[in-house]
């Protein structure tokens, strides 16, 4: 969780596209903090960050599973979605590195190849929760008032859902008509739901953000001198909000691969024969007792997977925070 | 402060119907047919939609409909499921159960949390500081549902320590890994913002004043620390406890616990509309009233602020 | 411990029965950017009833000396490398954590600077005095409640009995460092410190607190040790002033001598640069440059690069802190020079 209070940690402003966000995280950072001389906040972040392990070791597992998801046959040529019952729950070989599971589909192949869904459903939500939320508070910082008020109303309304139940609402509401959805329209309908969810939450950060930098001496003065509201925004205030937002977008595609193994665990999400962690887990839960590895596998690379988003986003919040030096 | 207790409990209600109409909205106008997939794979008798379409007002529009509900709700009346029983039945039975599996995983959240997050605020970078860090780290990590199997695995099937599922009677020795499974998450989270709280406040000048006064260790960090840093550690208790009402559909599912988690996932399953959204409103209804209660505790803990 | 003997032991004639004795201390904060020399070698001392001023600009060391004496210097980054702290002659330094703690409060009190940070915030001012009495002294909750409001009745707070209850906020900044000094007033302490007690203060209230302090100090014939960097707030009220200058003690003398003769440079600097009635219209004068960077303090005098007198041989060799006369030492290499001139 992100402490919204530490939303004007960025003391030099630095324009950049909020859509860099779902790239791996730590190519925006560090390239544009070795351009700045007089070491600011982020340089000295940046320097700090340097000499992690952690930050190394978990932008190195994030990189491979990117490469992972994007070209999956370069791990394996395995074939992930058909086997053959020949097969069934055979022991792992030098043909199948971790086995076949009870279709007798080469589970190694299902592994990589699960990375894909996984990743690519979180990262298009973190966007849309970026963009949404981040527009939401935005507006209703800068406007304030009335438009705030109901903003802020709205935003409660779907805060005070808890998030698992309303996503299977929404899900099964409408995916009510069952196996017959196309693929990519499951996958909509997932990532919608997590954005709906959960923009409320971006949306209160960039707010606070924006209700504290608004009165800003320097904002106050750029708009005595004139410039267009949309210039204040973008050139000044979305700078400073974008540090912790960018901690926190990290965070959240950690928690959003999360998220989707659970739905698809749930039966609700991403449904066969799209493959992915949690419907792979979801469907070796039964088999437990006599191939624990069916739950076990892809429950390790989901693990990993998660744990290297978080790690990440932890390392960049620290060194970002002058209070924990 | 009644006053403001007041202006509290109205601005609520804008919150509640928002989001309770929303859950309406969803289960009963959005798909469609209602009676869709009901009767098997043939449509439902007439006689049947008749009665049905009378019983939930399903000719009038939607708003009118969530009124009639709503007016029988503010009477202690969540109606009937399509088959006739009674959902305050359902309720009844399912939400102590539910609320026994949230007391253990708050204590045991809170306990470990606490502690955990203390110890290692107090001795930054040290050994036991790592620990917590890491496996903290682990535990925001996993998904609900695969730290359950996992430790439904080792101890109730490798090990054979514990029954693998909760039986009916529910004792409290069987509860504390569910519990534990639950309150996970926001254990992790307790132990870091507790960590980072008594981290930062250990340097303050009060603590250093306390120190000055020659009170024991003890009493300044037990004291004079803690009451501190518990401030922020109680609004995220909360705040998590939607995700912990969230994380119950999972763990019960896991445990076989009869709660409301597993009510509502089984009611959203069979399109049984009207459960579903009885069960939300008392969800919602019990995390805005929890909200409000962290924010009085908030007044409690610390006296600067003023509620008018 | 406050029990082995009672203050006026300093008439004994014993060199060691001073009451509170700073000797040769030297402490350094080891930061990630390098080791910054704090402390080198400060030696003072104070006597019951005796108020010794310590003098100097912020970074000289004043405080952390203080900090040390109290044993509330945070470590890391802080390390003390060396030298003594004396409590009726017992190094406090090599004491247990446990026999240290029972000095704090009854031996040795300290007032903070900033009183609304210094107190709890979420605990009454009332809370906080009556602990003392009750965690050190065993009292009951009645009993600790009435010496409480004894106790801030003694430091002149209106309505004692109402502010007992009322949270650090809620009181004024001069009400505040009065409640402060109550509580470190309330086990008695043979030694009293003030680091900057006036300094966050309105002009108007400084007086007064510095005046009560003053007053509570005859009565208890407390030793007062009193830091600051205001040679205005020191001239009445102490006994003796010692001057620091990057970490070191550059001059000690009796309040007339320091000021009718200075016998260090920067003794001189600083009274220069006080405003003068009698010298209306003219410039003030300051001395130039800044106090040098404790990490690479330069060689020889640390005042040199600064010093409007400085000869070669200040670079080259650092002056000791000499006996210079009766009750006076100065570490200039022309002290002899600065005290008879005319």
């Amino acid at each position: 969780m992100s402490d919204p209070s530490a939303a004007s940690i960025v003391s030099t402003p630095r324009p950049e596209q909020p859509t860099e966000i779902g790239a791996p995280a730590d190519a925006g950072l560090p390239e544009s903090a070795r351009k700045e001389k007089p070491r600011g906040l982020l340089g000295d972040a940046w320097h700090d960050l340097r000499r992690k392990p952690l930050f190394w070791i978990s932008s190195a597992i994030i990189l491979l599973f990117v490469v992972m998801a994007a070209f999956p046959w370069l791990f394996t040529s395995g074939d992930a979605v058909n086997g053959s019952l020949t097969h069934s729950l055979e022991k792992p070989s030098a043909q199948a590195w971790f086995g076949y599971d009870i279709q007798g589909r080469d589970v190694y192949a299902r592994v990589i190849y699960g990375a894909r869904a996984s990743i690519l459903v979180a990262l298009l939500s973190v966007l849309g929760t970026m963009l949404f939320g981040g527009l939401m508070g935005i507006v209703s910082g800068y406007r304030g008032g009335w438009v705030d008020a109901l903003l802020s109303r709205i935003a409660d309304v779907f805060f005070g859902l808890p998030f698992v139940l309303g996503a299977i609402v929404i899900l099964t509401t409408f995916n009510n008509t069952g196996s017959n959805n196309s693929t990519v329209k499951i996958m909509g309908l997932v990532i919608a739901s997590l954005v709906i969810l959960t923009w409320p939450v971006i949306m209160r950060l960039m707010r606070s953000s924006v209700l504290a930098t608004k009165e800003a001496d320097y904002i106050v003065a750029a708009r005595a001198m004139g410039a267009s509201t949309s210039r204040i925004i973008f050139k000044h205030l979305l700078p400073n909000c974008l540090a912790p937002l960018l901690v926190y977008s990290t965070i959240m595609v950690g928690s959003f691969i999360g998220a989707e193994a659970t739905l698809s665990f749930l039966g609700v999400g991403l449904k066969s024969p799209v493959v992915s962690w949690g419907i792979m887990i979801s469907e070796g839960q039964n088999y437990i007792r006599v191939a624990p590895g069916l739950v076990f596998l892809p429950a390790a690379f989901l693990v990993t997977a998660v744990l290297s988003f978080v790690m990440l986003g932890e390392a960049v919040r620290e060194a970002l925070d002058p209070k924990l030096r | 402060m009644g006053r403001y207790l007041v202006r509290r409990l109205l601005q609520l209600v804008p919150v509640f119907l928002g989001t309770t109409f929303l859950i309406y909205w969803l289960v009963w106008s959005v798909p469609g047919d209602p009676f869709a997939g009901k009767c098997g794979e043939k449509p439902c008798p007439d006689a049947y939609v008749a009665t049905m379409t009378a019983k939930y007002h399903l000719d009038e529009n939607v708003f009118v409909q969530y009124a009639m509900y709503m007016k029988n709700l503010l009477q202690g009346d969540f109606g009937t499921t399509y088959s006739g029983l009674s959902i305050n039945d359902i309720i009844a039975t399912a939400y102590p159960n539910t609320l026994k599996l949230a007391v253990v995983a708050l204590t045991i959240e809170a306990v470990i949390g606490l502690t955990a997050g203390v110890l290692s605020g107090l001795r930054r970078n040290g050994f036991l500081d790592n620990l917590v860090l890491v496996s903290t780290l682990f535990l925001i990590a996993l998904p609900v549902f695969v730290v359950g199997f996992v430790l439904q695995w080792l101890f109730g099937v490798q090990w054979g320590i514990v029954r693998p599922t909760v039986s009916s009677a529910m004792p409290f020795s069987e509860l504390i890994i569910p519990g534990f499974v639950l309150g996970s998450a926001s254990m992790a989270y307790i132990a870091r913002v507790a960590r980072t709280s008594i981290a930062e406040n250990r340097r303050a000048d009060y603590v250093r004043t306390a120190i000055a006064k020659g009170l024991p260790m003890r009493r300044v960090v037990g004291v004079h620390l803690l009451r501190n840093s518990l401030i922020p550690v109680v609004t995220l208790l909360g705040t998590d406890l939607g995700a912990l009402m969230g994380g119950a559909i999972v763990t019960e599912g896991i445990f076989g616990i009869n709660g409301i988690g597993r009510q509502v996932y089984r009611s959203i399953v069979t399109k049984e509309s009207a459960t579903v959204v009885s069960i939300v409103v008392v969800l919602v209804l019990v995390y805005l009233l929890m909200n409000l209660l962290v924010d009085l505790l908030y007044a409690a803990l610390d006296p600067r602020i003023r509620y008018e | 411990m406050s029990e082995q003997s009672a203050p006026g032991a300093d008439g004994s004639g014993r060199p060691s029965g001073r009451l509170l004795e700073v000797d040769d201390l030297r402490v350094e904060f080891r930061t990630r950017d390098g080791v910054a020399k704090v402390i080198n070698g400060v030696t003072y001392h104070v006597d019951a009833g005796e108020t010794l001023a310590v003098l100097g600009e912020s970074g000289s060391g004043k405080s952390v000396t203080a900090q040390t004496v109290m044993g509330i210097l945070d470590m890391p980054p802080g390390f003390v490398t060396g030298g003594q702290v004396r409590f009726h002659g017992k190094d406090m330094l090599t004491m247990s954590a446990e026999e240290r703690r029972r000095i704090r409060g009854e031996g040795i009190a300290m007032i903070f600077q900033d009183s609304l940070s210094a107190l709890n915030p979420v605990f009454t001012v009332g809370f906080q005095i009556a602990e003392q009495f009750r965690i050190r002294r065993g009292m009951s909750r009645a009993d600790a409640k009435k010496r409480a409001i004894e106790m801030l009745d003694q430091v002149k707070i209106p309505n004692a009995k109402g502010r007992f209850s009322n949270y650090p906020h809620q009181f004024s900044g001069g009400m505040r460092q009065r409640a402060m000094i109550a509580m470190s007033l309330a086990l008695d302490p043979e030694v009293l410190i003030a680091d900057e007690p006036t300094t966050a203060l309105d002009v108007t209230v400084q007086a007064q607190i510095m005046d009560l302090l003053g007053e509570l100090q005859r009565e208890r014939r407390m030793g007062l040790i009193l830091i600051t960097h205001d040679l205005g707030v020191v001239a009445d009220v102490a006994d003796r002033i010692a001057v620091m200058y990057a970490g070191r003690i550059v001059e000690e003398a009796d309040v007339y001598d320091l000021y009718a003769k200075p016998a260090h440079p920067y003794t001189l600097g600083l009274l220069d640069s006080i405003p003068r009635l009698d010298e209306k219209g003219q410039q003030l004068r300051t001395i130039k440059g800044l106090p040098p960077n404790l990490m690479n303090i330069p060689p020889g005098c640390p005042f040199n690069p600064r010093c409007p007198m400085a000869q070669p041989v200040c670079r080259e060799k650092i002056p000791p802190l000499l006996q210079i006369g009766a009750g006076r030492a100065s570490a200039c290499h022309f002290a002899e020079e600065l005290v008879n001139r005319d």
